[in-house]
């Protein structure tokens, strides 16, 4: 459903990003591992829409979307979260959640001011599905708490429903992890492979976490100072010993 | 520590004598054509001195004054209170409203004539603060120059109708249109724009329009500006002794009363009363809109509201184009009122006005910001009698203010969503 190929990211004189190719089908976990400031987070941004690519073409279900506004790429299903959390963390947990939904709703001044049933549905579906997800994700209890207020995991998770609810076809988890205890790692690892099974949504993962990475990818893409450097299942990538060499330097 | 102490006390007295001594020591006394510089009397010497005396024991003695002023046990708790049951507090709240708007309707028909005047001042304010309010308190976009969309509205209403002759009620809907309009033309290229470029290219754009207003004598009669803007009527009947439109009957005569100029005043008060709750409830909507939590949203995080799918521009354009749509609804009531209008009433001390009530109400919170508007507006009135010291203690109060409750007056609360379990 994703297909990337040769992408290419230059900032002046550094070449961030070098001929990076990669695929995502339905309902595959696919990882993307590497160095710090291997480019991982780079090609995130360029997928997302937030960088426009130097060169190389970005498919999303056989449509080119390089180049596109950000906004257009979220709309299209291909929704991302951050290396540092970013909620709106003034607002409630469950305000989050509805704003995430915005393309969703009745969004004409005049029927909001007026409340026609339909604005009223809509809305209702809306918090309705914000219910859901915060039940999903156990935040259930802290759903009027300002998001600023609430624990790091639970910011993670709140991050991770606020891009479920907006209903994406592809997932892009920037290094989900980070920060979190082996138990909100292990709870995180169940969620993001119920995602796949019940929700049908692939994912695309950064992560640092190696137990996780083998644990749930399907396939790992491995890039080293903005080259591809291997790719293939996790047992694969075990045994290659350019990633080896790459991560652990020279034996 | 003592000296110390001596040191920066000394300090702080000569400054209070250098800024003190040469704005308060000298006159300028016109003769004729020429100027003259004569010193002032020795009692303002002697008051500058003692000022300056003051400054020094205070800062000698800071702590121990400080000291003593915290051990004073204060009346308001700051322990936090119990949190009020939310529909309690939601039902209350709305009784208060109510009495009070019960009030406002009544209350002109029992004081004077200045004071309704000073209260359909203290609306058109309340107006406009509601509307800024949306752009900088919710937004988050700083603006400052909003009274460029006040003075689109007033202008509209006051060329019309020296051009055309159209009455209040067509004006008023043409005006706000009008200056969200304008709002929507400059917010396209500017909105690019954050923080501190924003603020200096919107008080760009506050001092163009009054530039122009000013030096386009042809239309808009520059510094002489336009007068004999008419009234609102009700239902075709005015208010002013005589009729003055063919067609048009006058109040009095209708309904038989005496003639009495406070029908006039009361009838413009109860108009900017209604557009004021007309505005406050429209505005409350919005908040609740997915419109306003975007606006919201967007303040939060750039980021991540455009990674959500919330298009940066079409949001922010909506947030400009309705705070200067109620500006501009603003602007028609303020020339109906003062039927004379000039670009003197849209300077830059304008916008810093409206801007100083919503951080002092707290930003996004209306009903702070109400509050605020009555305050700014009235304490300047109040302290009349100081005359030239007005400014002086109306920037002790901010200064106080952001000392104290930099939040404002009444922060903004977040509405409490019920959600159903979801079996």
């Amino acid at each position: 459903m994703l297909e990337v190929q040769n992408l290419s990211m230059r900032f002046g004189g550094l070449l961030a990003v070098d001929q990076v190719s990669l695929d995502v089908q339905e309902r595959e976990i696919v990882s993307i591992i590497g160095p710090n400031g291997a480019g991982k987070t780079t090609v995130f941004n360029c997928l997302s829409g937030f960088y426009k690519p130097t060169g190389g073409k970005i498919l999303f279900e056989g449509k080119e979307v390089q180049g596109k506004p950000d906004y257009k790429i979220s709309r299209l299903g291909m929704v991302r979260t951050f290396q540092h959390v970013r909620l709106f963390s003034h607002m409630t947990v469950v305000e989050n959640l509805l704003v995430a939904q915005h393309r969703h709703l009745n969004n004409n001044l005049i029927s909001g001011l007026l409340k026609t049933p339909d604005y009223r549905a809509r809305e209702q579906k809306s918090l309705d599905r914000a219910a859901y997800w915060l039940e999903r994700v156990g935040l259930m209890d802290l759903a009027n708490r300002e998001a600023g207020n609430l624990a790091y995991g639970q910011q993670r998770r709140l991050e991770i429903a606020r891009c479920m609810v907006t209903e994406p076809k592809l997932l892009m988890l920037d290094e989900p992890a980070a920060g979190l205890n082996p138990a909100e790692t292990r709870d995180l690892n169940r969620l993001i492979v119920s995602l796949k099974e019940d929700y049908n949504v692939s994912v695309v993962l950064i992560e640092h976490d190696m137990s996780l990475v083998m644990d749930i990818s399907d396939r790992i893409n491995v890039i080293n100072q903005g080259r591809p450097l291997a790719s293939g299942t996790p047992e694969e990538i075990r045994q290659n010993d350019d990633v080896i060499k790459a991560y652990l330097g020279e034996a | 520590m003592a000296a110390n102490n001596f040191k920066h006390a000394l300090f702080c007295a000569v400054i209070t004598l250098i800024i003190a001594y040469p704005i308060l020591g000298f006159n300028l006394e016109a003769q004729g054509v020429d100027i003259t510089l004569s010193g002032a009397d020795t009692f303002t010497l002697v008051m500058v001195a003692l000022a300056a005396l003051a400054v020094f024991a205070f800062q000698l003695f800071r702590e121990q004054i400080m000291g003593a002023i915290a051990s004073v046990p204060t009346p308001v708790p700051s322990a936090p209170r119990e949190p009020m049951n939310e529909n309690k507090r939601a039902r209350i709240e709305s009784w208060v409203l109510t009495g009070i708007l019960v009030l406002a309707l009544f209350w002109p028909f029992f004081v004077s004539r200045g004071a309704v005047d000073l209260a359909t001042l203290v609306l058109i304010y309340i107006m406009l603060a509601l509307g800024l309010n949306v752009v900088v308190g919710l937004a988050g976009l700083l603006d400052l120059g909003y009274v460029a969309f006040y003075a689109v509205g007033a202008y509209t209403f006051a060329l019309l109708s020296q051009y055309i002759g159209i009455s209040f009620w067509l004006a008023l809907p043409l005006g706000a249109l009008l200056a969200a309009l304008f709002g929507l033309v400059l917010g396209f290229p500017v909105l690019r724009l954050r923080g501190d470029y924003l603020a200096i290219v919107t008080l760009g754009f506050g001092e163009i329009i009054r530039i122009l207003l000013n030096n386009w004598t042809n239309l808009t009669g520059g510094p002489n500006g336009i007068g004999g803007i008419p009234e609102p009527t009700l239902f075709g009947m005015e208010f002013g002794r005589r009729v003055k439109e063919e067609g048009n009957t006058s109040f009095h005569e209708t309904f038989g009363i005496a003639y009495a100029s406070e029908h006039k005043v009361i009838f413009l008060y109860l108009i900017a009363l209604v557009l004021a709750v007309l505005t406050a409830l429209v505005i409350r909507r919005l908040m609740r809109m997915p419109v306003g939590r975007a606006w919201e949203a967007l303040r939060e995080d750039e980021i991540a509201a455009r990674s959500l799918g919330l298009s940066r521009t079409a949001v922010k354009l909506s947030a400009f184009t309705i705070g200067a749509f109620f500006a501009g609804f603003a602007g028609t009531v303020f020339a109906s009122k003062q039927g004379f209008i000039s670009p003197e009433s849209f300077v830059f001390l304008e916008s810093a006005i409206i801007l100083a009530i919503v951080v002092l109400g707290g930003m996004g919170s209306q009903l702070g910001v109400i509050l605020a508007a009555i305050a700014v507006t009235i304490l300047p009135e109040l302290a009349r009698e100081f005359s030239e010291y007005r400014m002086l203690i109306f920037g002790a109060a901010m200064v106080l203010m952001m000392v104290w409750r930099p939040q404002g007056l009444m922060p903004m609360r977040r509405i409490h969503i019920e959600l159903k379990r979801q079996g």
